[in-house]
């Protein structure tokens, strides 16, 4: 065994659901790897492309039904039947967004651009593209392409590459 | 402790390389940073940029290439392209401040 460091020098991200906190997992990991000087890939599948459809990407939502770790301001554990109160699930979301924004982490659009300005690339996936019935036009001007799972792994392979899922 | 000569004057850092007093900072010092970073020069941007970071930090600010790219001096591609690899790790070692602890 060989002691010597071997840095990752490669990483690509799968991002398979569309909730807030699923995507900025996704863009804060990719993000953080740009500006580690990794090479970086994101693949947005499933639920996960209405983070780079243009329509959607600003206004992600937070499950408030069925979401276990959610609470109330203070730590008081968030009733469910509250969070199916109409308006109630966008404000929360919209609580989170200015939240983030807070800590100076952009918004969806922003953030991306963030990630392609250092090189990162972005790719959807194209059962899922065929599937939500999505066009070229409906995603993001950046991205890099509409891609097969095949070729998906063609892009996470060599030498101290890794994939991560969310 | 560590200490490292560059451009003839003794200046303490740490086991990262990063300086640990800001006060001992000068251009010249940077340049010879920047070197052992590979960057083999500096020009005026760079300098606009660092000058920047300097004061973000001693105004006891979160460091962030988001902020970087909204300074005016560059945008985030620029920034890339200014300390290419890892820029905001780079940049904040060039200009004599500690090693930045934020995620974004």
């Amino acid at each position: 065994m060989s002691d010597e460091k071997k840095p990752l020098k490669k990483v690509l991200i799968i991002v398979a659901k569309g909730t807030i906190e699923d995507v900025y997992a996704g863009l804060v990991m990719a993000n953080g790897a740009v500006m580690e000087g990794i090479e970086t890939k994101l693949f947005f599948t499933f639920f996960g492309l209405d983070a780079i459809t243009k329509k959607k990407m600003n206004s992600l939502h937070t499950a408030t039904v069925g979401n276990p770790s959610m609470t109330m301001p203070g730590g008081i554990p968030f009733p469910t039947w509250l969070g199916g109160i109409p308006g109630v699930e966008a404000a929360v979301s919209s609580m989170m967004r200015k939240q983030m924004e807070e800590l100076d982490i952009p918004p969806v659009d922003e953030f991306l651009e963030m990630i392609t300005a250092g090189g990162g690339e972005i790719y959807a996936c194209k059962l899922a593209v065929d599937m939500f019935k999505l066009k070229k036009e409906d995603l993001i001007d950046d991205l890099n392409g509409i891609i097969t799972v095949g070729e998906m792994y063609e892009l996470a392979a060599g030498d101290q590459s890794q994939i991560i899922f969310t | 402790m560590a200490e490292k000569t560059y451009a003839g004057v003794t200046i303490n850092v740490d086991e990262e390389g990063y300086m640990t007093d800001s006060s001992q900072w000068t251009k010249e010092v940077a340049a010879e940073i920047a070197k052992e970073e590979g960057i083999d020069e500096l020009t005026d941007t760079h300098y606009a940029v660092l000058e920047f970071i300097r004061q973000k930090v001693s105004e006891g600010a979160t460091l962030t290439i988001r902020a970087i790219g909204k300074s005016g001096h560059t945008d985030i591609k620029g920034f890339y392209k200014l300390f290419p690899g890892a820029p905001l790790k780079k940049a904040t070692k060039i200009a004599g401040v500690p090693k930045p602890s934020s995620c974004v």
